[in-house]
């Protein structure tokens, strides 16, 4: 699971995609001026970077709050080890769910093992999807929460590379 | 016809988006070629021309529907990250949220309505960095920070699909 390090041509592929491609015909001909190789060793690159996971897609990014999305709840849950496995799968297989984690518990203050963000349009449709959620996940969730964002208070890129 | 929400974002009017908008956001979330030319192949897909394929992604990001075209990364791939939380007072959330965001290393922080307040993310070339980070923040602050780093990832990121009813 961890990807061999990057060398620094792929941090500086990186540092001049992770913003966005530019919107001209060659996309990766100006990528490949600004790092200084050309265009077919960036696409190469590019192409093991997703093989080795790096890369999760490419493509469109749209913002799911201008789409109408703005009911985002962050559901925790409390989920029997011998099952997080199985059941964090079938979540993260959900269409709904755009990020499915299994993560520590840190007793008694927080009893979550698994975290899934539920995307929707209102709070009510929110609730709905946890139902169902709750509903497959069956008495191997001894509780959840849904944490509703209420602000966001920074939102920047990854930040790789500079340091 | 599936608007934009009105009034979200400062966006005031709502705008309706036309066809091809509409299937570039559907079909083209992870699949976009690695190839020279790759808005020509889209276009050549979709029935249209590369020059209408990069006029649509370039209004679309103009109305704030599309953030950003190209890749996306895996965070905890490049580096080490851990998910943070606080249970900071009402009266200091402001305080303690400028003292966290002014780590380079925090590139998320959200409010969230819960006893624990503060959400914020933290990547750092390496794990004891991450480490001496949540330590300065609770020096700092003199409220605890709840360490979630990932042990597992569930899900397959295949982009958003959008209800457009």
């Amino acid at each position: 699971m961890i990807a061999p390090p990057l060398d620094p041509i792929d941090r500086a592929i990186v540092i001049a995609t992770q913003a966005g491609l530019p919107l001209t015909p060659q996309p990766y001909h100006e990528i490949g001026g600004e790092v200084g190789i050309p265009a077919e060793e960036v696409m190469a690159r590019m192409r093991r970077l997703q093989e080795t996971g790096v890369i999760r897609r490419i493509g469109v990014v749209p913002n799911h709050y201008a789409l109408g999305y703005k009911a985002n709840g962050m559901t925790v849950w409390d989920i029997r080890d011998d099952a997080v496995g199985e059941l964090g799968r079938r979540l993260g297989a959900l269409d709904f769910i755009s990020h499915c984690y299994q993560r520590p518990r840190h007793l008694p203050v927080w009893p979550y093992n698994l975290f899934a963000m539920v995307h929707a349009r209102t709070h009510q449709e929110v609730e709905d999807k946890v139902a169902e959620m709750a509903a497959l996940l069956g008495d191997a969730s001894r509780g959840h929460e849904i944490l509703y964002s209420t602000r966001i208070l920074k939102k920047t890129g990854m930040r790789i590379g500079e340091g | 016809m599936a608007k934009r929400d009105q009034g979200g974002q400062g966006c005031g009017e709502a705008l309706p988006l036309g066809e091809l908008e509409r299937r570039l956001i559907d079909a083209f979330q992870r699949d976009l070629p690695l190839v020279p030319h790759p808005f020509a192949a889209v276009a050549e897909s979709l029935d249209s021309s590369e020059e209408a394929v990069i006029g649509a992604l370039s209004s679309l990001m103009d109305e704030g529907v599309v953030s950003r075209v190209g890749p996306v990364f895996a965070p905890h791939k490049a580096g080490a990250s851990t998910l943070a939380a606080m249970a900071v007072p009402p009266e200091r959330l402001d305080e303690v949220a400028e003292l966290v965001n002014g780590y380079p290393e925090v590139n998320h922080n959200y409010e969230r309505e819960h006893r624990f307040t503060l959400w914020f993310v933290v990547t750092a070339p390496s794990r004891e960095r991450i480490d001496a980070i949540l330590a300065d923040i609770e020096r700092r602050t003199g409220i605890g920070v709840l360490d979630l780093p990932l042990v597992a990832a569930y899900h397959i990121d295949l982009g958003f699909p959008v209800q457009w009813s």
